[in-house]
């Protein structure tokens, strides 16, 4: 027990701990035939390293999506609805947000992606195989962080990541010591690799389940609320560490309820509410989809909201020195509207049109804001 | 291709070709089984909880032993009745003030019919319970450590700690015996002797016998565990369970039922004492014991690889 396998003779290969090798960064691969016609799909990696080509690796990629749902469905056994036919599509490459109020269905819907949770209906492909029955050969390319770091509270930080990775059929046991302590260096956890995770903080709870994640090189990211209980430091740290796996060519879905965060890091989003998916797409379709506000700043705030009416403008609203109102269609010319406030001879201090955030994009879609879902 | 190539590709999965099976393996090795085996022991016996039963186990012959020392001090040699602690239990308490060998019948004797499965219990109850109560289980599922795998892992953990515990009660009694008892040949309860080297042979098939009794507990235990998402739950419950079929086990009403109890045939490993060894309730025993791990294994598997990890 416990030495690895005698291996038929093999040099040994110059060991690179330097974490996730992007391995299908983008490659794309015609849709194969429905019948698994074995057509290895051959990637080039950036390291000495070559991966050689196995099952798990024969992955054809769905139209390029990395995560393809079709009405998928979850009703838990009290009846209770809690992800309504779901088509969600992640696209390779992307860093993909996945919003909604709290019990809107975004973790069932990530313990369905994950084979932790059988679906009532519908089907869920991840990495182009369905889940949860491919789940041996899909998840070592996953990479997860669920609900929050789960840890081995008697055993230190760096043990507990020995103890995940011995989990991983496909994780070499030859190379454990070294990719645990190169994780742990990347979250910057080295320092207090050795002290019991139960006197961890809930910061570096978080960086080590994160570390549990980055084990391996990765093609998809799945991470719960990463930024849960960091410092702003830590946030900053994170949001970084993601770019630049996305910049590897990994593939990350990140849920999250800072509507900031998703703007800043994501490239695609998706709002979810009450189990069911109102909008998928581009982060700036999603926000263009709302339109901004056109904001007066005015010493005369009454004859500007009098004027912008007559020029049509909706939904006016006044305020102490300023007026807003919906931005005017893109057909018309703001320059026209300027010209017409000063003409009737109103002061304009300030004269913009202030784009939709996402946040506008959220609140108009789910019609609530952040409260939890009843 | 000759027959040895063939062979040797169905065994070694890694690429059999020249490219080099390289370091970032993504293929699985079969091995990696006993790496989630080693990494279940070290994790399991790294408790303090763990190392709490064994240190509580190990202290019962301790006990035993001084309080034997102690009544026959005045000269009453064999103490009174010599009823060990397991009731029906052959009295072989009288017996340890003349050879120390005997304190490891007796302290296995005391401990079979509650500490042992008690501790096992608790091992067995926490298993998977605990591991999804701490939230730990969704990360090593995810990992993927595989369910039927996982579970496989998880049982062979409990019945290496079965047999440490027993393992640990006898080297305890065999080590309080020779400091406070003199040592030497024995006499069986046939009534022959046997030499102290038999003897001590006897003692290790004994101890044996005793953990090879506690696999139905553990599969039991299992089971429970893949019940529920709380550790303590399950734990009580298993223990529970055992205090209430050593309970049903002593109604003379009940004695139609009584040969299905997993504790019903435990104190037979007295047998192995015996000059011809005495086999049938040995058999009994084991061939039940087997039964329950084969029954409640199979519920165990089939009720944790269905399940919904939900904490």
């Amino acid at each position: 027990m416990g030495e690895p396998a005698r291996e038929p003779v093999r040099e040994p290969v110059p060991e690179s701990v330097r974490m996730p090798v992007p391995e299908s960064a983008g490659v794309p691969v015609p849709e194969p035939v429905r019948e698994p016609v074995p057509e290895p799909v051959r990637v080039p990696v950036p390291e000495p390293v070559r991966v050689p080509v196995t099952e798990s690796v024969r992955v054809p990629v769905d139209d390029g999506a990395v995560i393809h749902t079709r009405g998928l469905t979850k009703r838990y056994r009290g009846g209770q609805l809690a992800v309504d036919g779901l088509d969600l599509t992640v696209p390779a490459g992307s860093v993909f947000g996945f919003l909604g109020p709290n019990g809107s269905g975004k973790t069932t819907t990530i313990r369905m992606l994950m084979g932790l949770i059988e679906p009532t209906a519908g089907s869920a492909r991840v990495l182009g195989q369905p889940m949860p029955r491919a789940a041996r050969a899909v998840l070592p390319h996953v990479g997860t962080l669920i609900e929050g770091p789960a840890l081995y509270g008697f055993l230190s930080g760096r043990d507990n990541l020995l103890r995940y990775d011995a989990a991983d059929p496909t994780a070499d046991p030859r190379t454990r010591r070294a990719r645990v302590s190169a994780t742990l260096e990347r979250v910057g956890l080295t320092a207090a690799a050795g002290k019991k995770a139960k006197a961890y903080s809930l910061g570096m709870k978080q960086r080590l389940g994160l570390a549990a994640a980055l084990l391996q090189p990765r093609r998809l990211l799945v991470l719960d609320e990463p930024t849960n209980g960091l410092d702003p430091q830590g946030m900053r740290e994170i949001r970084s560490l993601i770019r630049e796996l996305a910049a590897e060519g990994t593939t990350v879905f990140l849920s999250s309820h800072l509507l900031d965060e998703i703007e800043q890091v994501c490239t695609h989003a998706a709002v979810m509410a009450q189990g069911r998916l109102l909008v998928q797409g581009p982060v700036a379709d999603l926000a263009a989809g709302t339109r901004g506000r056109l904001v007066v700043t005015t010493p005369d705030p009454a004859d500007a909201a009098r004027v912008l009416k007559e020029q049509g403008a909706d939904d006016v609203v006044l305020g102490e020195d300023r007026v807003s109102a919906e931005a005017p269609p893109p057909d018309r010319d703001l320059a026209d509207l300027n010209a017409a406030l000063v003409s009737a001879g109103v002061r304009v201090r300030g004269f913009a049109v202030e784009r939709a955030s996402l946040e506008d994009a959220f609140v108009a879609l789910t019609g609530e804001g952040f409260d939890v879902a009843g | 291709m000759s027959r040895a190539d063939t062979v040797d590709d169905r065994n070694r999965t890694p690429a059999p070709t020249p490219e080099p099976a390289s370091t970032s393996v993504r293929t699985a090795n079969w091995t990696w089984t006993f790496g989630l085996l080693r990494s279940e022991l070290l994790t399991t016996f790294r408790r303090w909880r763990t190392l709490a039963l064994l240190g509580v186990l190990a202290a019962v012959p301790v006990l035993v032993g001084i309080a034997v020392k102690i009544e026959t001090s005045d000269g009453s040699s064999g103490g009174p009745g010599g009823g060990g602690g397991g009731g029906e239990g052959p009295a072989f308490i009288s017996q340890v003030t003349n050879n120390g060998l005997f304190l490891v019948f007796t302290a296995l004797a005391v401990t079979l019919p509650f500490f042992l499965p008690m501790a096992i219990g608790v091992i067995a109850g926490d298993s998977i319970a605990g591991e999804a109560n701490a939230g730990t289980l969704r990360y090593l599922l995810v990992a993927p450590a595989g369910r039927t795998r996982l579970l496989l892992a998880k049982y062979a953990t409990v019945m290496i700690f079965c047999l440490v515990a027993t393992l640990v009660v006898a080297v305890s009694a065999l080590t309080v015996g020779a400091l406070l008892f003199p040592l030497g040949d024995l006499t069986t309860i046939s009534g022959t002797r046997i030499g102290f080297g038999d003897g001590l042979l006897r003692a290790l098939l004994i101890a044996l016998v005793v953990a090879a009794s506690l696999t139905g507990v553990a599969a039991l235990g299992l089971f429970v565990s893949t019940l529920t998402s709380s550790g303590i739950a399950a734990m009580a419950t298993t223990v529970g369970l055992l205090i209430t079929v050593q309970i049903l086990d002593q109604i003379p009403q009940l004695h139609a039922l009584q040969p299905y109890f997993f504790s019903h045939h435990w104190l037979s490993f007295a047998d192995l004492m015996r000059e011809p060894v005495y086999w049938d309730d040995l058999e009994k025993n084991l061939g039940l014991q087997a039964l329950y791990a084969a029954v409640f294994g199979s519920a165990a598997w089939a009720r944790f690889t269905t399940r919904d990890i939900t904490a």
